[in-house]
């Protein structure tokens, strides 16, 4: 099968631009809005001459944006809980997997969406979720041995 | 709810500034009609008469990568020589030009090309002469068919041996247009 190509860079903020700053009007208001759509994209951006291919680019600049969403409330020391990814992302990918990944930590259920529901890379995974491969590698692997743990019981 | 204006062009800003940018392009309005110009850190990249830019995103990553986007002061000098030349106060474009990607022979071509005098004519063969390849006046045909940057590299200036304009990208109308407005000028 033939890897879906990446779309020029315009084409993708075009399609996404508007969805991406709905989603953080309702994380962070009006306000502070403004300064996690730029920070967003340009995360993206940062990262988009690594992916592999164009698959799944809208729960990866979603999950970019809850990501700078929550690093925001962080800075601001606001106690609002971590979004869920694909919480208002209503995918089979995450629904199928969103009994299993509920309790694990946030970094974790989002790598393990991202790599199992997805078939993102570790290299994608990073980039939406600002770490390295590694670290997303890590996380992911720490989600699976907790949910065959917890599966296991 | 839309993206407002604003802060479309705040980001655009910040991509450019920061160098996340393979590519940067805007529409150009000219007399010949719209062009669509795209630049990269090294140089004017592409002019192309196909103006709308949803046609011609994907030829525009090809040329330097995925990271294309649409940066109006990328252009600004372009589009500032672009005018003058239009109104005949510019014969010569003092512009960098990316040609990476394209082959050795293309390249040489558009070098000797490049030194065709303004308001003056040459042939395909005496260009493909110029080269070294005295029999290639088709390859040379092919390369001005193919010209990535039009007009600044000016493929107009080339005509069939009888003086014929035998083709352009743009159309005769337009390579008739350009010829006429430097030799007016």
């Amino acid at each position: 099968m033939e890897a879906v190509a990446i779309p020029p860079f315009e084409r993708f903020y075009e399609e996404h631009c508007t969805e991406v700053l709905r989603l953080l009007r309702r994380k962070l208001g009006a306000e502070r809005a403004d300064d996690a759509f730029q920070e967003t994209f340009l995360r993206a951006l940062r990262a988009y001459d690594r992916l592999d291919h164009g698959e799944h680019l809208r729960a990866w600049v979603l999950t970019i944006a809850k990501n700078v969403a929550l690093d925001t409330l962080r800075r601001t020391r606001a106690t609002e809980e971590l979004v869920d990814v694909g919480a208002e992302d209503v995918r089979p990918a995450y629904v199928e997997l969103a009994d299993l990944v509920d309790g694990l930590g946030p970094k974790e259920r989002a790598a393990v969406v991202l790599r199992y529901g997805y078939d993102l890379s570790y290299e994608q995974i990073a980039s939406a979720l600002d770490s390295s491969p590694d670290a997303a590698r890590q996380a992911a692997s720490t989600g699976v041995r907790r949910i065959r743990r917890r599966i296991s019981r | 709810m839309t993206v407002s204006p604003d802060l479309d062009r705040r980001f655009r800003d910040a991509a450019s500034a920061l160098g996340l940018v393979d590519l940067g392009y805007d529409v150009v309005s000219t007399p010949i009609g719209e062009l669509l110009v795209g630049s990269t850190d090294r140089g004017l990249a592409t002019i192309s008469f196909e103006a709308d830019p949803d046609e011609s995103l994907d030829r525009l990553a090809r040329i330097a990568g995925p990271r294309v986007l649409r940066l109006p002061r990328s252009v600004d000098t372009v589009r500032r020589e672009l005018d003058e030349y239009f109104v005949g106060r510019r014969r010569a474009f003092d512009l960098a030009l990316d040609l990476r990607t394209l082959p050795p022979f293309t390249i040489s071509v558009l070098e000797q090309l490049a030194r065709v005098p303004y308001g003056e004519t040459t042939t395909y063969g005496a260009l493909a002469r110029r080269v070294g390849h005295p029999r290639a006046a088709r390859a040379v045909g092919t390369v001005m068919n193919r010209n990535r940057i039009p007009i600044v590299l000016p493929c107009h200036r080339v005509v069939g041996s009888t003086g014929d304009l035998t083709g352009y990208a743009g159309g005769l109308d337009r390579k008739r247009t350009l010829l006429e407005l430097e030799s007016a000028a």
